[in-house]
Formats: C-alpha cells, structure tokens, sequence
C-alpha cells in the first residue's frame, strides 16, 4: 500500500506514525513545505520569549526519527490533485501518486481587507520563519500593535508583552477572546491586562495603517486616534488551505467536508487538521476548529481508516482551548455559550480573577468556562465527553459549581464495583 | 508483567499519607498542594477517594502534547512528562478526561503520576491499603479502569 500524506504538521505527522504501526510494510511518504523539520505552531510562543530554542518546537525530538519509522519526509508543495487517477502534482512540475491521500494541510492565517495590510512590519506569528521575524523586532522597548484579540491573539499576547515590548492590543469585538469567552470571563481578562500594563483597545477597528514617522508604521483606528509602531503582529483568524483543490471535484465548504472515517467525497482521499470540516461532538455539526487536540484525532482516526484493518468511526471532537494570559489561565470547553433551554450554574469573583461557568442540559454537561483554575480541570472534558447524567449532583452544581470534581468521583467512580471485587473468592 | 495503582476508595480513612509522600517523593517537600494523586472528601457522606492517574491505554495527554513532552515508559507503562521538553501550553490539562495532569505555576510545567518510576511512594505509605500497586491484568483494576473510562470514544 502506497500512503501519501500532503502537510507535515501534527495532523499528517500523527496520522504517518499510526499508519506505520498498523501496516509494517506500507510505503509512507510526508510532504510538506515548510524548510523545516515537522514542528508545531503551538510551540511557537515558547520560542518566541526564548524558553525552548528552535529545536524545542519540533515535533518529534530524536534524531532520526523518521527514518527509523520509514517515513519518507519530501519537501515540496502540492499544486493540485487528480483524484481520479490517484495522482498529485508538485509545483515543481512533478508527479506522484497513491493508493491512499491524506490531506493534513492545516490553515493560514486571515489577512483583513485594510488599507496598508501589505506594508512591511506586519506579520502573523504563524510559522517558525515569522516567529524568527517577530522575535528580531519585538526588542524591549519597541512599539508593537497586536491586531486581534481572539484565541490565538491572546497566546501571541503573552509573549509579546513578556518580550518587554511596548504592546497595544486592538479587537474589534467588545471583549478578548469572544469565540471563547463569554463577556464576564473576556472582560476579566482584559481588565488582568491592563492591570499589567498592556493597552487593550476593545470595540475598536483598524480602518488603515500607513507609514509612519519617527516609527515605521501609523495605525488609524476607527476612534479617531492614531498608534505608533515599529511592528504589527496581526492575528486575525485562520483559514483552511483549500485553494489547490480548485477544480479537482473534491467537496469543499469552510474545510474540505469529511464523514465520521475522515473520507472526502473522493474514494481513498482523507483529510484531517485544520484543514478538515469533521464532527463536532458538541454540535452534531461538522465544522472547522483549527486546534491542537482536534488535529491529532483526526490523524490518527483517519490513518486507521487508511490502513484498512478496521473501520474507525469519529465521535467528534470536543471544541476546547486553554489560555494563558500574562498568568491568568482560562480554558472554555464544548457548548460553553449554552443551550436552548438548558440551566447554567455560575460562580463569579471579579476581584480574585475567577470565575466558573456550566451549561447543563437536563443533568448532563453541555459546556464549560473557567477562569483561575488548574486543578483537574480535565474533567470539564471528561463530564462533557461520557455524557454522564448527574442526577442528584446537578443540583448540588448549581448551587456550587465548584464541587465539580466531587460531583465527576460520586458519578464515576466504581466505589461498588470495587467492593463486589473486595467479596470475590478471587482475592 | 506491568504493574498498576489499584485504588480502593471504601478502604480510605482519609489520613493523606499519599499525598505527603507522593509531594516528598517527587517535589522534595511534604505539602499536598503539590502531590499527584489527591483525596477528595465527600463530606455529607464522611467518605473518600484517592484518585490519580489510571496511565490509561488512550494516553490523550500523550497524543495531545504539541512537542513530544509526555512518553510512554516501556518498563512500567506509565505516561511520563518530560519537564524540560514541556513547553506549559496545558493542552494536555484540557485533554485528559480524567483530570490528572495539573499544571504548576512554580516550574511553568505540568505534573502528573509516574509511578515514581515503579516504586509508588503513595501504596507504600498508604495504611490501610486502599492503595495497592498489583499486576496490571487484575480483575478489580480492569473494572476499576473500565468505569472510569465509561462511554469516552476510541
Ligand atoms: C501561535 C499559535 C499558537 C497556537 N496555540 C494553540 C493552542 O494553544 N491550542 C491549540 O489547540 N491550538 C493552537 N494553535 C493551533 C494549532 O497549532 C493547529 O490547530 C495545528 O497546528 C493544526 O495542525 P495541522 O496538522 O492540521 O496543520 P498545520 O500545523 O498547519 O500543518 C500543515 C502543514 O502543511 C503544509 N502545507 C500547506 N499546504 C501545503 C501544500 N499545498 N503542499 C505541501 N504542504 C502544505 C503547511 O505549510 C504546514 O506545514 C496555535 C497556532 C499558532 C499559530
């Protein structure tokens, strides 16, 4: 079996791996376009404040390593697709071909229709080549206009402000983090901000940027007022990578559309990561979700299917993400916005940055918010993910959410199984 | 033959052994804030639960690490984090179902059970052995992972 897998990012690299286990003499290859070994975006912010060096963000961290697992890596970018004759085609002209395509392309980021978004000194912090960039520029001291304020913007933040830079946030939304976020849990952490000192311009757009003049770039903001800055990190969503598709027949909405084996509308083509429409197990929707977690699903559920051995069925992803803003640690979980006609259960402290917030449906949990905590906040997940009906500990949630870890144990744990084992002859 | 915490929650008196010697063991200091396995106290019923991680087959912290900062040890199966690889995302907090991998503001990493490498502090300091450390293929422990698994998917 001749596997090919297009995009060298957790997605491609995890799905690679599963392939080798479950099939010793298949013929694996991975091509990607990045220079670089597999690396991870997510590591990125790390290496941006100089906690890992570059090294630090690869993938996979052995010498070797794929190809000891006899993982062809090929460096090159895919230009099209010809599903029917189970081929690819390179920009360099070459052709390869396939029994089985995965494509784990991943996302790129949004650049806004602004007037002066080309200028230089604007830059996403999406690949190891912008961080390199931004880490040479955001110099203590230095002006810097971080455009965006949602998930990704928030973990740039965190970097940027501990570079020591002089660092203004501008959202057009009325909070940080709004696809995450409810108002309270945004608005704390933006008062955490600028508490810190960073600047957080909310409910303000950018209408241009031009060239500026004791700094390289002006900002002009839809308030009227201007901002200095020698830099601009812009972080203004993601997209699929989708564009080569065009024409190839593959179905194509947000995200390249798969079913619950992570198969497109072409036979023996599959998809996962950020490039991936799949299911959402919150929803019943399939959507993109462009994160971590949900890429590395899709890789391996989607080498299963490739391999063959058995069907694997995806029971969809559980949207969730964690933050760490300058120290303050927020995680949203699921449907934490709530459902029609579901019961949230609340605890909200302002002054000590904290705050929980549940979504239930009847006595199961549907979602979660949760700002200041640490501890076993796994089982947000878990609680959402088994589906588990409380009973009697949905009341005991609602009047104190904070007991959530109790309520999880009294549901799950096997206090009475154990006990039948503590009666058997067995022992 | 690999090895597993079997724990027992009706054998638990509440005294928290494990948590000063799992702190000691692992962080050089006997204070329960930084053990990894914790006794939750269910006060209307004056009962306990130790609980820590089962090193489950699905490793979702494993698979979630965007660095390669939690592996698997051959010898004892245990899913281990390698602190200076781990990068503090947290990802990994937020995929264990199970809720076992905490993060730790002081080193900037997460923590979680290892097994102390085979030799669990927390059974051996455990008096009335609601913890115990028995072969991995023990009925009692495969029902006890089973539950704890309930309907999660893979
Ligand atoms: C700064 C930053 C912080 C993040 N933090 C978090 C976080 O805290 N939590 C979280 O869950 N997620 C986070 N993410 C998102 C996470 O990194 C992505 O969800 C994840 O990388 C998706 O993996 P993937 O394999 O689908 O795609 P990618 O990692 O994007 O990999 C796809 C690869 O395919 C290559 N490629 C694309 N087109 C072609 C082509 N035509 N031919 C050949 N190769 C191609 C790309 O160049 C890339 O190398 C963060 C992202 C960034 C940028």
């Amino acid at each position: 079996m001749n596997h090919l897998i297009i995009g060298a990012g957790p997605a491609g690299v995890i799905a690679a791996e599963t392939l080798r286990r479950l099939d010793p003499e298949a013929s694996i290859t991975l091509i990607g376009d990045e220079p670089e070994p597999p690396y991870s975006r997510m590591a990125l912010p790390y290496y941006l404040v100089r906690k890992i060096p570059e090294h630090g963000t690869y993938l996979r961290k052995t010498a070797n390593h794929f190809d000891r697992s006899r993982i062809q890596l090929k460096l090159g970018r895919v230009a099209a697709l010809q599903p029917e004759q189970h081929t690819i085609s390179l920009d360099s002209g070459e052709r390869l071909d396939y029994d089985r395509l995965l494509i784990a392309t991943g996302s790129h980021p949004f650049s806004p229709p602004i007037p002066g978004m080309d200028l230089p000194g604007i830059v996403p912090c999406w690949t190891l080549a912008n961080a390199r960039d931004i880490a040479g520029r955001a110099q203590p001291g230095a002006k810097v206009v971080l455009m965006g304020a949602g998930f990704i913007g928030c973990i740039i933040l965190e970097a940027l402000a501990r570079s020591g830079a002089d660092l203004t946030v501008v959202e057009m939304e009325d909070r940080m983090v709004p696809r995450m976020m409810n108002e309270k849990a945004g608005n704390l952490i933006k008062q955490w901000c600028l508490n810190r000192g960073v600047a957080v311009h909310t409910s303000t757009r950018i209408e241009a940027i031009e060239q500026g003049g004791r700094h390289p770039l002006r900002v002009l903001l839809d308030s009227g007022s201007t901002l200095e800055a020698d830099l601009i990190v812009s972080a203004t969503g993601v997209r699929s990578n989708i564009g080569f598709f065009d024409g190839s027949g593959i179905d194509i909405d947000q995200g390249i559309l798969i079913d619950r084996n992570m198969q497109t509308n072409c036979t023996d083509v599959y998809a996962a990561g950020d490039v991936a429409q799949g299911l959402d197990f919150s929803t019943g929707n399939y959507s993109v979700q462009a994160i971590q977690p949900t890429a590395a699903e899709h890789g391996q559920i989607a080498a299963r299917n490739m391999a063959g051995h058995t069907k694997a069925l995806h029971r969809g992803s559980i949207n969730m993400n964690v933050l760490d803003t300058l120290g303050l640690i927020s995680s949203s979980f699921g449907l934490w916005m709530g459902v029609d006609g579901g019961e949230a259960a609340e605890q909200y402290n302002p002054e000590r940055f904290q705050y929980l917030n549940l979504q239930f449906e009847e006595d199961r949990l549907m979602g979660a918010t949760s700002l200041g905590l640490t501890q076993h906040v796994g089982v947000l997940r878990g609680l959402i993910q088994s589906k588990i009906g409380l009973g009697k500990w949905k009341s005991k949630l609602m009047q104190d959410p904070n007991r959530v870890m109790e309520a999880y144990l009294a549901n799950t744990q096997a206090i009475g199984f154990n006990a039948e084992v503590l009666k058997s002859p067995s022992r | 033959m690999l090895k597993a915490l079997q724990i027992e929650p009706e054998k638990c008196t509440g005294c928290l052994q494990c948590e000063m010697a799992c702190s000691y063991e692992n962080e050089g200091v006997f204070n329960p804030a930084k053990s990894r396995i914790k006794v939750f106290t269910f006060h209307d019923e004056g009962r306990f639960s130790p609980y820590t991680c089962t090193q489950c087959a699905e490793a979702w912290c494993l698979h979630a690490c965007p660095v390669e900062a939690i592996v698997l040890n051959d010898l004892t199966g245990s899913k281990e984090v390698i602190s200076d690889v781990c990068v503090g995302c947290k990802v990994c907090t937020i995929a264990c179902p199970f809720g076992t991998v905490n993060y730790n503001h002081d080193t900037g990493t997460v923590i979680k059970c290892d097994l102390c490498g085979g030799d669990p502090a927390c059974a051996k300091a455990c008096p009335t052995d609601a913890i115990t450390y028995v072969d991995a293929d023990h009925t009692g422990l495969q029902r006890m992972r089973a539950h704890a698994a309930l309907a999660l998917p893979q």
